[in-house]
């Protein structure tokens, strides 16, 4: 409901503003290039430089001849009521009779052809002289500002209250809430440099890293999994979000931090954590699906690299350029393709770069305790995976021959004669005629039973397990709870030694007692039936290595049944043999899927299903993995870790037909584009990432700077000088304040491209501390307030709307850095993910309250409190967040977990305050930074004493909203109430 | 008019109304109303109100049964008798030469023919397989293209293209494109919703995304038991008559905070807040099945087991229930005004096994998907509804010889050259076959529909120009149909 032009209208609203006629090429942009662009050129006429709309036309005619509207035929084809002649064409969108207008005046005099504004140099114009000397003018932005508004006879708004400026400089430096204690600091001090001093100090907070570190992550597209359909973790991504954010406390000049990131592995003597800063552009997607074309999606990950690269720096769409020349901006598919070249070169690779100084001065003491104890582990461990590689290559070559010549269908089920049966408890039995086994006697808590049985003369390749009704059962059993039910939570098989199992299965498996838990290892979880009980039901369960019964006799199976709350043992059973072999019974279906390939086409992922899987049946392998996780947790870990980074490879580039990667053209070497001045290249040769990453921040360019200015201004005001921060094209925005946004460019260079001071110098002006409220008088001049007659009231981004619950409750952890994180995660949103393939394993510690940029993000099943608060999905670069404002806000922020908990610990904290009043008083206070009005305590005291009377005659509730807090019904109503405060717009809004 | 109407309308009204200068901004505003792009003064807050389409169209609702994983359409719609003479035989070099395969090797490929039988059904004698006996009843009533094809041939990549209409990130989906074009009838729930079950997608939340657009047009994920939609419960003791209680303790806080701030954002705030509240009662109520006949449970088959086929792909036991639960769920909503339902089951992937598991998952499938549509048609609600039936591409004619094995092909791989989909009511004309592959079933021969020509011809039936729908985002006018795609006029009733 936010009042949001469509883009595509947003440029007459400014030209309306500035009481200009709509510029001319852009009128050509939105209503002619299409086809009069650069890629198609119908009829002859191209609109982009003067040359070209003053040569003759297929027809000709001219399109334009200066100063002479009769004989231009581009104004007799605008004027044309005649559907053939009429242009634009009938079914597009017409001309605005100001646009016409415009076109005529450019013809009349004189069709002049200005130098796109995005492309020419930046000019730093001294700012203009205001002549009210009451008119507040802090720095050269106020003077900008003031100048435009004075043009419109408006005047700036007051600054806002101190409660206000500290809540706003906290929320926008750090994105977390001042507390009552700092505001109360900042309002009484009356220091003339109160408001100076409390910018240095949130500048110098290790914080500031993490909110101004995130900004740049978006465009990073940032994330903890490979993205596409297996969506694998990618366990070392956090390690670049710790170079960001410890980059931008540490101030790296832009610059620096543009080319370690573009090309640090370029450098002259690189260090590690230059390049791991080229991270950046290893956080593209990588498709590990089978059967996927590996140079397919090398080529995309190319093409995103090249197309964020031109989004981030030079606020340039060059995605359409991937298959045709451009439309609209000017850029050939070719110069797409020499931009492309610079990261064709490049190559993936991973590089061991330190986990963090603690870390590293952890393992030199511990390594100085272990010394040669260590050696000797390793050289053994050596030795024993050696054999079990070579042990695993000849299994996998036996399975591979046994499932070319497995039978089709299902093996044969042969009943088993079972010799003995007995119980670790005092459960007897009883065997039928059918050859099944009744239990009998008092029903035990816990019990397992251990069959014997003897086996056919055959290959046995797995074992069934039938559970019967019985009339002498509860419910007719099959099991012998009250409700006929049981749990059986381990099987074990066993011959002369352990056999494994795998690719469990049964008919029917009550709803979170999978038959999948039978063989987890784990005796709290395991296979149950209900509802459906009083029926026959069977579990199966494949060997991964088959018996041979005619040398081994007899087998022994011992049934666990360790259910936590007691008394759901079998009560009746009968065990069957599979004799045969099919491809199902000699390994899961996941395992074949791979063996199936050549070896040499199996990524490590792949390769890691079918080592873990014999790790887990082959028993030297298992007692290898056993003795490698003993000695890993004995040594101390190198302080180091894998992380994934670019090195160079060259490759030959060609321009692709279409952008298909199997249709090459021309060949092209790297360059860049036409737009701005050419490359320039170390040593005269090829040029290649380093070159173009100091291109990019080279005086020559003037569209870096500029674009970075906007960004900083948009992370301040909300809005932007250019309002399509991704689109410094011809279809752009024009800026609202051309000279200022060159004015921050310049400042920005001048000032050793240092990001604080360009923040000091806007959040110091007085611009930057007006108030936001609306004023009736601006709704109607501005109501898009494009002259910032005003601040803006910008609601918190998706992180941050966490991280003040968690801040104002006292639940968040003031930890920086490290890996990502797993917070509470409703059900059933992991589930969605493909063939269920991921556990979000919830943390127990104060990770659960870390800030909301270190939430595992995986791609393909986000968080959904981040996402639902327009977090950007990480798929592709975002230069800009949405701001929306949807129910499902509203549920998150009043239901979901992580927010009751915030509510829950909010309540606790007020209890240490004397009465009602002054806890109504705190939690405003911690929440909205200001006093509440009389009111707003009167509405809130309302609710609080609803609450406590429901909970006075509802103590059970009260414990189940309070937790297991003591003072249970103070503490849920306390929480009914205080959770209102924090579901109120201004509390998630930066005022 | 409600206070917070008023609020909007007076921030809408200055705006449009506004001749400050030079062009002046009335104009502005007529062309936005013009555009559908902005609703009429006074419109309530309303996150989704409905717009009108372009042209008039019969088209209100849309129930995409998404199949995903690539169903085989030589095993369920298109016969191929041709193909079962050659069973076991080499593909001509001509067509292998250019061909890419996901796991098939072409040196010992070999075609595959169908083990099933097809009967001709309906006055249109549209063929079926025997493993789709209640659909087949409904064949006077469906659409079936044999002709589709796609660009993509990766799981992914594929289902971005169908439901994107290209095979990038960051794109909406159709319900977005829908819900953004014409907003949503529902008042107490969301416009775009999706019902999963199986195993689990290739895209997981990709398919049901808002891309550039704002999240309010994304899909929203319900379940179809326990609480429906994600933080729908109040927190643990919270009773209903303190969310009440305290929902009017914040309107009154945030009322007095738009008098002073003077922004209809919050004004919407607000509003999100009761559609919330109201959603808190609608959503249970929905998926409560209590309501519905014994007789309509049966026809959809809620109440059935599982059949004792083992199926690793379909997802587990249980699926059988929850298939058909979605089905009827998905009447249920657009009976409430819901605008997209995107109905995902996951996974046809059947590289093997393929005799056994299609049963199983058209077996899963079939009763309910003819259910709804019967269902729809008798509450006529079907002429409103579109019923789409459709995956990311098609599978081979040729069998699957993984690592050159040919002891044991038992499925059949990835195919993008050549598809079948389903299609009922919302304007469709039912009881025809459009398109017709080769005697193998290998290319299409007669009417070829890309995925951008689908998407135009959906977005056509909903009264919408695919050419005039666009969303400018970063210098460029997006469309569902990307670059391509045109209307079939032969599907229109």
């Amino acid at each position: 409901m936010r009042l949001h032009l469509p883009l595509h209208l947003l440029f007459l609203a400014t030209a309306a503003l500035a009481a200009e006629p709509p510029d001319v090429q852009r009128i050509f942009a939105e209503h002619c290039l299409e086809c009069h662009g650069p890629d198609k050129a119908k009829g002859g006429l191209t609109l982009t430089s003067r040359e070209a709309v003053l040569k003759e036309l297929e027809s000709g005619a001219r399109a334009v001849v200066p100063g002479d509207l009769k004989q231009s035929e581009l104004i007799a084809r605008i004027l044309s009521t005649d559907a053939d002649e009429q242009m634009p064409p009938k079914k597009k969108k017409p001309l605005q009779p100001a646009e016409v207008a415009a076109l005529k005046k450019w013809v009349v005099s004189g069709a002049e052809w200005k130098i796109h504004w995005a492309y020419e140099s930046v000019k730093r114009v001294e700012p203009p002289k205001i002549q009210n000397p009451k008119a507040p003018v802090r720095n050269p932005i106020d003077a900008f500002i003031l100048a435009r508004l004075a043009a419109k006879s408006l005047g700036s708004s007051p600054e806002a209250n101190r409660y206000t400026l500290i809540r706003r400089l906290s929320y926008d430096l750090l994105g977390l809430p001042p507390t009552p204690e700092e505001a109360d600091t900042f309002v009484a001090d009356r220091a003339s440099d109160a408001y100076e001093k409390l910018v240095e100090r949130l500048l110098a907070s290790p914080h500031f890293g993490e909110r101004w570190g995130r900004h740049w992550l978006d465009r990073a597209r940032f994330a903890d999994s490979d993205g596409y359909e297996k969506d694998n973790a990618r366990p070392d991504a956090w390690r670049y979000r710790d170079w960001v954010i410890d980059a931008v406390n540490r101030d790296m000049p832009f610059d620096q931090f543009t080319v370690e990131q573009l090309a640090g592995d370029l450098l002259p003597n690189a260090t590690p954590e230059q390049k791991l800063a080229t991270a950046f552009h290893r956080q593209t997607l990588t498709n590990t699906e089978g059967g996927a074309d590996k140079e397919q999606f090398r080529v995309e990950a190319t093409f995103d690299r090249t197309e964020t690269t031109a989004g981030v720096w030079l606020a340039h769409t060059f995605t359409c350029a991937r298959c045709h020349t451009h439309k609209y901006d000017r850029l050939s598919q070719r110069e797409y393709y020499q931009m492309f070249a610079f990261f064709n070169d490049a190559e993936d690779t991973t590089a061991p770069i330190k986990i963090s100084d603690a870390a590293v001065r952890e393992y030199e003491q511990s390594k100085a305790k272990h010394g040669a104890k260590l050696k000797d582990l390793e050289a053994k461990l050596a030795a024993v995976t050696k054999e079990v590689a070579s042990r695993q290559v000849a299994w996998e070559k036996d399975l591979q021959i046994r499932l070319q010549t497995a039978a089709a269908g299902e093996p044969k089920i042969v009943p088993a004669k079972i010799l003995s049966v007995t119980s670790a408890g005092k459960t007897t039995f009883k065997a039928l005629p059918d050859g099944s086994q009744l239990a009998t006697g008092k029903v035990p808590a816990k019990d397992t039973y251990t069959v014997t049985i003897e086996l056919p003369t055959a290959r046995v390749s797995g074992l069934r397990v039938e559970a019967l009704p019985d009339d002498s059962l509860p419910r007719k059993g099959p099991g012998r709870s009250a409700g006929g039910n049981f749990v059986l939570t381990e099987i074990g098989v066993r011959t002369d030694g352990k056999v494994p199992l795998h690719s469990p299965h049964a008919d029917h498996s009550q709803v979170n007692w999978p038959v999948e838990a039978v063989i987890d290892g784990q005796p709290e979880t395991g296979w149950g039936i209900a509802p459906q009980t009083g029926k026959e039901h069977a579990a199966t369960f494949y060997f991964a290595r088959v018996v041979d019964g005619a040398k081994t006799r007899k087998l022994t199976v011992t049934l666990d049944q360790q259910y936590k709350s007691g008394s759901h043992s079998l009560g009746r059973f009968r065990i069957g043999v599979l004799v045969g072999e099919t491809a199902e019974t000699i390994a899961p279906l996941a395992v074949r899927e791979v063996l199936e390939m050549p070896a040499a086409d199996r990524g490590e992922d792949q390769a890691k299903i079918v080592r873990d899987y014999f790790a887990k049946v082959d028993p030297v392998a298992q007692q290898a993995a056993e003795q490698l996780a003993a000695a890993n947790a004995a040594a101390p870990k190198p302080p180091f870790m894998d992380v994934r980074v670019l090195t160079t490879k060259q490759r030959e580039t060609k321009v692709l037909h279409r952008g298909e990667f199997l249709s090459p053209t021309d060949l092209v070497e790297p360059g860049g584009p036409s737009i701005v001045p050419a490359i320039k290249t170390r040593n005269g040769e090829r040029a290649d990432r380093l070159d173009l990453a100091r291109w990019l921040v080279s005086p020559e360019n003037p569209l870096t700077p500029r674009v970075i200015a906007n960004q900083f201004w948009m992370h301040l005001f909300g809005e932007e000088i250019v309002r399509t921060p991704g689109d410094f094209g011809v279809r752009g925005e024009k800026p609202t304040h051309p000279e200022l946004l060159d004015w921050l460019a310049s400042e920005l260079v001048r000032n050793g491209w240092s990001r604080k001071q360009l923040i000091r110098t806007i959040v110091t002006s007085a611009t930057y501390r007006q108030r936001s409220e609306m004023r009736p008088e601006l709704a109607e001049i501005d109501p898009l307030n494009l002259l910032l007659a005003r601040q803006n009231r910008v609601r918190l981004d998706a992180e941050i709307v966490r991280d003040v619950h968690l801040a104002v409750s006292g639940l968040l952890s003031s930890k920086i850095g490290g890996p990502s994180v797993f917070p509470p995660l409703p059900p059933g949103v992991a589930e969605i993910r493909y063939a269920n393939n991921f556990k979000w394993a919830e943390a127990k510690d104060e990770s659960r309250f870390r800030r909301g940029m270190y939430t595992f993000f995986k791609r393909t099943a986000p968080y959904p409190d981040l996402i639902v608060f327009d977090c950007p999905d990480a798929n592709s670069v975002s230069l800009k967040r949405n701001i929306s404002n949807t129910p499902l806000q509203a549920l998150t922020t009043l239901n979901s977990r992580a927010f009751a908990e915030a509510a829950q610990a909010m309540a606790k904290r007020l209890l240490a305050d004397a009465d009602d009043a002054a806890r109504l008083q705190h939690c405003v206070r911690l929440c909205l930074t200001r006093p509440a009005t009389t009111a707003e305590l009167a509405t809130l005291g309302r609710l609080l004493d609803q609450a406590r009377a429901y909970y006075t005659t509802h103590p059970d509730e009260a414990k189940a909203a309070a937790g297991d807090a003591d003072r249970a019904i103070e503490v849920a109503a306390l929480a009914a109430t205080v959770r209102i405060v924090m579901n109120t717009d201004e509390f998630i809004t930066r005022e | 008019m409600h206070p917070l109407d008023h609020a909007i309308h007076l921030t809408r009204r200055d705006f449009f109304t506004s001749a400050a200068s030079g062009l002046g901004l009335l104009g502005l505003g007529a062309m936005l109303q013009q555009d559908g792009l902005l609703a009429a003064p006074g419109a309530s807050a309303d996150p989704l109100p409905p717009r009108p389409p372009h042209f008039p169209a019969k088209a209100k609702n849309c129930i995409f049964i998404f199949m995903e994983g690539a169903p085989s359409q030589l095993d369920l719609f298109d016969p191929k008798p041709k193909l079962n003479e050659l069973n076991g035989q080499p593909l001509p070099d001509s067509l292998l030469e250019k061909v890419r395969f996901a796991f098939i090797k072409k040196e010992t490929a070999r075609l595959m023919g169908s083990k099933r039988e097809f009967t001709k059904h309906g006055q249109c004698g549209m063929d079926f397989s025997d493993l789709l006996p209640h659909l087949a009843k409904r064949a006077d009533d469906l659409l079936m293209v044999r002709s589709m094809h796609t660009d993509q041939f990766n799981h992914h990549p594929a289902q971005l293209l169908m439901q994107c209409g290209r095979a990038t990130f960051g794109l909406p989906t159709i319900g977005s494109w829908l819900t953004y074009g014409l907003g949503s009838a529902a008042r107490d729930l969301p416009g775009y919703v999706v019902l999963a079950n199986g195993r689990g997608t290739s895209g997981g939340a990709t398919l049901w995304q808002s891309g550039f657009l704002p999240s309010v047009y994304a899909g929203v994920p319900f379940r179809n038991q326990g609480e429906p939609v994600l933080n729908l419960k109040n927190p643990d003791g919270l009773p209903p008559e303190l969310q009440r209680a305290g929902l009017d303790a914040l309107a009154e806080l945030n009322y007095t905070h738009l008098a002073r701030a003077q922004d209809p954002e919050i004004a919407s705030r607000i509003a999100s807040y009761e559609l919330a509240f109201r959603m808190q009662s609608a959503a249970p109520e929905l998926i409560d099945l209590s309501q519905e006949k014994p007789a309509t449970l049966e026809a959809y088959g809620v109440t059935r087991e599982d059949p004792p086929i083992k199926a690793d792909r379909a997802g587990g036991p249980g699926q059988y229930q929850a298939f058909a639960k979605n089905c009827l769920l998905a009447r249920r909503l657009v009976e409430r005004g819901v605008r997209f339902v995107n109905v995902i089951h996951a996974s046809w992937d059947h590289h093997s096994n393929l005799d056994k598991e299609l049963p199983f998952n058209a077996g899963m499938a079939d009763q309910p998907i003819a259910a709804l549509i019967a269902d729809l048609k008798e509450r006529g609600l079907l002429d409103e509804t579109l019923v789409v039936w459709g995956s990311e591409f098609g599978r081979t004619p040729l069998g699957e010889n993984r690592n050159g094995n040919t002891a044991n092909v038992t499925g059949r791989d990835h195919h993008p050259y050549a598809f079948t989909m389903l299609m009922a009511g919302g304007g469709i004309k039912g009881g025809q076959v459009y398109g017709e592959t080769d005697e193998i079933g290998w290319n299409v021969v007669r009417d070829p529909v890309h995925v951008n020509d689908f998407h135009a011809t959906l977005l056509h039936l909903f009264g919408l120009d695919h050419l005039k729908l666009t969303h400018r985002f970063q210098g460029r006018d997006f469309r569902l149909t990307d670059v391509a795609g045109n209307v079939v006029k032969a599907w229109l009733a």
